[in-house]
């Protein structure tokens, strides 16, 4: 039984090997790329506007609402990162309605470069944000007995992020590839169908997961500084 | 019984126990965690926006207890390092 999709090896030289991981991964982001190209080719600000640039304008809109009720107040600078994120994931997991497709987020390493995207994401926003002495005081709040834990915590909720996501689409496809062999005719359709709503569970998950993530760093920078600002004013 | 039979037994034990005990714990709290949420949500209904999307987050953060149970339980079915340590030789 194949557990993840980095078993099946189309091509092999040297320690690189082409396996069904990164090639669905490279089809994917070359939907995801064509498809918004191909629709924002022709940007209108009518009243009348085609349907895919309004579900694009909805996707779009959602998502940085999505982003500012967890804090962020300008979303535009992280959309970039948190919406492309959300948007490969969704796709990635959705694709499982095509046959013999077996979705990249069922791979452990796929799921680490995600999550690790997300470790060097969270320092990035905040030394944009705070500069870097102000995002490294960030790491000995409240005193500096809670570094180790600080930095443990960055480190454990990267693998968090990493086996949840794993695990949850792996057993999917475990679940279906089981019943498969046990009553092939109906139960594989309904859990692949509970499968999708998983998918998406999923994809939001990690997503506000790394907003979440990204707005601790961000907003801890911030308080800060208003409190020097306040302290400024007291004594100036 | 030599050390092959005896590594199967009790990883294949051990697998189920693990996927059942570390799936009923998680459970039971992801069901308190959406009783009071549902409780919350009826009180103001104003809020549950922020209600759901925190519950999703938290019942994320439980669920993925259940997760490492059950990732823990197919490493010791089908990838044994044991095992494999035992064949090789």
């Amino acid at each position: 039984m194949k557990l993840s999709p980095d078993q099946t090896v189309f091509w092999e030289y040297g320690f690189f090997s082409l396996n069904l991981t990164i090639v669905t991964t490279w089809g994917i982001m070359l939907l995801l790329v064509v498809s918004a190209a191909l629709i924002t080719r022709r940007l209108k600000t009518d009243m009348r506007i085609s349907r895919w640039q309004c579900f694009l304008e909805m996707v779009v809109t959602g998502i940085n609402q999505q982003i500012r009720e967890v804090g962020l107040k300008h979303p535009e600078q992280y959309i970039g990162f948190i919406g492309t994120m959300f948007l490969f994931i969704a796709m990635a997991n959705l694709l499982i309605i095509l046959p013999w497709y077996e979705p990249p987020t069922g791979s452990l390493s796929t799921t680490a470069a995600l999550a690790i995207s997300v470790l060097f994401a969270v320092p990035f926003f905040g030394i944009e944000k705070s500069g870097f002495v102000g995002y490294l005081k960030s790491y000995i709040k409240p005193t500096v007995i809670m570094l180790p834990f600080n930095i443990i915590g960055e480190i454990s909720r990267t693998v968090a992020l990493t086996i949840r996501l794993f695990g949850n689409i792996m057993s999917g496809g475990l679940i279906v590839a089981v019943l498969l062999s046990i009553a092939p005719f109906i139960f594989p359709v309904i859990m692949t169908a509970l499968g999708l709503l998983t998918g998406m569970v999923q994809a939001y998950i990690f997503s506000i997961l790394a907003t979440v993530y990204i707005a601790a760093a961000v907003q801890d920078s911030k308080k800060k500084s208003t409190i020097t600002k306040l302290k400024e004013v007291q004594n100036g | 019984m030599d050390s092959v039979t005896t590594i199967a037994i009790v990883s294949i034990i051990t697998a189920g126990f693990t996927t059942g005990i570390g799936t009923m714990f998680p459970a039971l709290s992801e069901g308190k965690a959406v009783v009071s949420a549902l409780q919350s949500v009826a009180q103001q209904p104003d809020a549950a926006p922020t209600i759901t999307r925190t519950l999703f987050v938290g019942l994320a953060m439980i669920e993925s207890t259940a997760i490492y149970c059950f990732v823990l339980s197919m490493i010791l079915v089908f990838a044994n390092p044991f095992w494999n340590h035992i064949i090789a030789q």
